[in-house]
């Protein structure tokens, strides 16, 4: 089934971006942990986004779309204050702030819309975290004319009002989620939850590289564009690839985007930046990889925060959108096999680097990203100073400048 | 023959279906569930699934998830279940136990683990809601070894093709989820139900429970006629809770439950 050339991501033999293999696996993790009901569904999708990959006019549409609409390419920008600042490696943005609605999360959604509508269906469902899937997907549901249900934790729809304003604008309904801690885990539940009972004319729109097979490869391929792009830029700007790129990872949808194009590349560190809340030893922390083990939660097999009885325990993070404790498949499996390294940055390291960022770029970052930068802080001063590092900027930190005023002190 | 095989086989003999109450372990409390348990044979019960409570019961409906949420804060865990139907088989060693619930904890455990004990405990069947046929492998050579049934779970999404591979290797009953929706919200119709089942029959000789959204006593003579057993879960869990004060049992816990088992009871084997 996976053997279907793929203009988005190409099967390679002795490679590292092969995967997943027929189960829908990386290694052990990944796979299809889903209900009876849902998995001819998740056969269907499977069959369509394969048929849509090889479909030429698929990828016509869908590059329409990423320039027109979203306004892709991104650029790179060389953060030369910052790096003047940090006084080692040269620093560069991935600019993924600046595509339409602010964030990387509409590279997927406009992908995976646009699969949605080859298979007739009419509604959309979504979780979302920050908010900034939930806005992608109510944009597109917009511009389509889909009917549009957004499920979102309680403590996060008051975290982040302004998102859900502006799905409300665009004519979703947010649900709010009160069960558990009422974040992106118990989102994602209900979200599941919905899909199951209206299976015949509901999409189950997936925010990050994570859930049942296909979604952590579909949703990788449509962010890959992200590496793509860094790559022709970086080689056009620096003559030669970055040595490390640095993403935040949540579910770790943007950190797979631009990881997957350069997992050959062995010269080139990639390293994923988890939220490790009030530290890593805390107990309130959302580092899956780091302080978590493999089990199964939403379809997939991966590192998760638990319990010694596989109990999902509550994530912590300061940032809406890295509040989850599982973390995409083949995060899990990179790790294992080291080809990708996973570190922890706390809530005020990502205060400080937001503020850093907003100060030297005048760039105000996602809070999201604003923990990579924190990494890029700690490792840029002792690199050499003819070393490169990619950071991916991959949303604004408009939806967050109230959670940060609350955490300095200021009342807006 | 397996006890699920005996107690099937005997209700045949009777000519009629099976009903199939379902507890959540430790809701509200080890002790209540335990004597529940131990009370509904008595009361009509003629296989019993019992519920491990999991963090993030995704296909189960709020009256469910609140019991999951119930047991665990009374300290349910997978090793606390078993012990319960350890409890249960010193009295009982007859009517078949199936547990019902998610992977994580399980895998957790260790799967070979879980099943050897499992067995050992005195646990009949296991359904695994988010383990379908194509990740069964996990469990199902622990399972045959250990003398367990994996219960396997067909839907109104699953195709006649899909069906014959799905139940190409059950063993003790099947279960069929006879709405596409969570446990506890709407139900199935006689007429569905009459389309479905010889669907299922097609592809197998087994019994087929039906399960989701049968709560009225009419409804579960329906089921277990036109089917082989009726599941009855979120009715008898939303009674419990209303009997609850502040999360505890009260003294109208046990015998309202009961009550309601042997309504459902009745009506099955009118």
């Amino acid at each position: 089934m996976t053997n279907t050339p793929s203009p988005l991501s190409s099967p390679l033999a002795n490679s590292l971006r092969s995967g997943p293999d027929d189960r829908g696996r990386f290694g052990i993790f990944g796979g299809r942990f889903v209900a009876e009901t849902l998995m001819p569904l998740l056969f269907e999708l499977d069959e369509a986004y394969r048929a849509a990959q090889a479909d030429p006019e698929f990828r016509r549409e869908l590059d329409y779309y990423l320039k027109d609409y979203v306004g892709r390419p991104s650029p790179l920008w060389f953060a030369q204050h910052l790096t003047e600042e940090l006084g080692g490696a040269k620093v560069y943005f991935k600019r993924e702030e600046l595509n339409h609605t602010g964030s990387h999360k509409l590279n997927n959604v406009m992908g995976q819309i646009l699969v949605a509508r080859r298979m007739g269906k009419t509604r959309i469902v979504a979780e979302t975290g920050a908010g900034q899937h939930g806005v992608a997907t109510a944009t597109v549901c917009a511009l389509f004319g889909l009917k549009c249900t957004i499920y979102m934790g309680a403590t996060d729809v008051e975290r982040q009002k302004p998102n859900v304003f502006r799905m409300h604008l665009l004519g979703a309904e947010v649900k709010p989620v009160t069960a558990g801690a009422g974040t992106l885990k118990d989102a994602m539940n209900e979200a599941m939850r919905d899909w199951v009972a209206n299976v015949a004319d509901t999409y189950f729109l997936v925010g990050t590289v994570a859930g049942p097979h296909p979604y952590p490869e579909m949703v990788r391929d449509f962010q890959s564009v992200i590496g793509v792009e860094v790559k022709e830029q970086i080689t056009q700007a620096e003559g030669r690839l970055p040595d490390v790129i640095v993403a935040a990872i949540g579910g770790g949808s943007n950190a797979m985007g631009i990881f997957h194009p350069f997992l050959d590349d062995a010269s080139v560190r990639l390293i994923g930046v988890e939220a490790a809340g009030h530290g890593l030893d805390s107990g309130k922390t959302a580092a899956s990889i780091s302080r978590g083990r493999p089990g199964v939660l939403h379809g997939n097999r991966t590192y998760l925060l638990q319990d010694k009885h596989g109990q999902i325990e509550e994530a912590h993070s300061i940032s809406a959108g890295l509040d989850y404790p599982g973390i995409g498949p083949e995060h899990s499996w990179l790790n294992d096999i080291g080809r990708a390294e996973y570190v922890g940055v706390t809530d005020e390291e990502a205060l400080e680097a937001f503020q850093v960022c907003t100060r030297t770029e005048g760039i105000i970052p996602a809070l999201e990203c604003a923990h990579g930068l924190a990494h890029v802080m700690k490792i840029a001063p002792a690199m050499a100073k003819d070393r490169i590092i990619v950071l991916n900027v991959s949303g604004r930190g408009d939806k967050d400048i109230f959670t940060v005023a609350h955490h300095l002190g200021v009342k807006l | 023959m397996s006890r699920i095989q005996t107690r099937f086989a005997a209700l045949k003999k009777e000519g009629r279906g099976a009903l199939i109450p379902y507890l959540q372990a430790c809701d509200p409390d080890y002790d209540t569930s335990l004597e529940l348990l131990r009370a509904m044979p008595a009361a009509g019960a003629d296989l019993i699934e019992i519920g491990v409570p999991f963090s993030d019961p995704s296909a189960d409906g709020p009256t469910i998830q609140a019991a999951a949420l119930r047991g665990l804060k009374a300290g349910a865990t997978l090793g606390r279940v078993l012990e319960m139907v350890r409890a249960f088989r010193e009295t009982d060693n007859e009517t078949p136990i199936v547990l019902m619930g998610y992977l994580n904890p399980i895998d957790s455990y260790g799967p070979a683990e879980f099943c050897f004990d499992s067995a050992q405990a005195g646990v009949d069947g296991i359904i695994v809601v988010d383990m379908p046929t194509e990740e069964a492998d996990l469990l199902d050579a622990h399972a045959r070894e250990a003398g367990l049934d994996i219960i396997s779970l067909v839907a109104p999404t699953t195709s006649n093709s899909r069906l014959f591979h799905v139940l190409r290797d059950a063993s003790g009953f099947v279960y069929y989820v006879s709405i596409t929706g969570i446990t506890g919200t709407n139900s199935a119709s006689a007429a569905d139900l009459e389309k479905a089942l010889p669907r299922i029959r097609e592809a197998t000789s087994l019994p087929v429970a039906v399960g989701f959204g049968i709560s009225t006593p009419e409804q579960a003579r329906t089921a277990s006629r036109i089917g082989d057993a009726a599941v009855v879960a979120s009715a008898l869990i939303k009674t419990m809770a209303s009997t609850l004060e502040n999360g505890q049992a009260t003294e109208r816990t046990i015998p309202s439950v009961l009550k309601q088992l042997e309504g459902l009871a009745a009506a099955v084997r009118a």
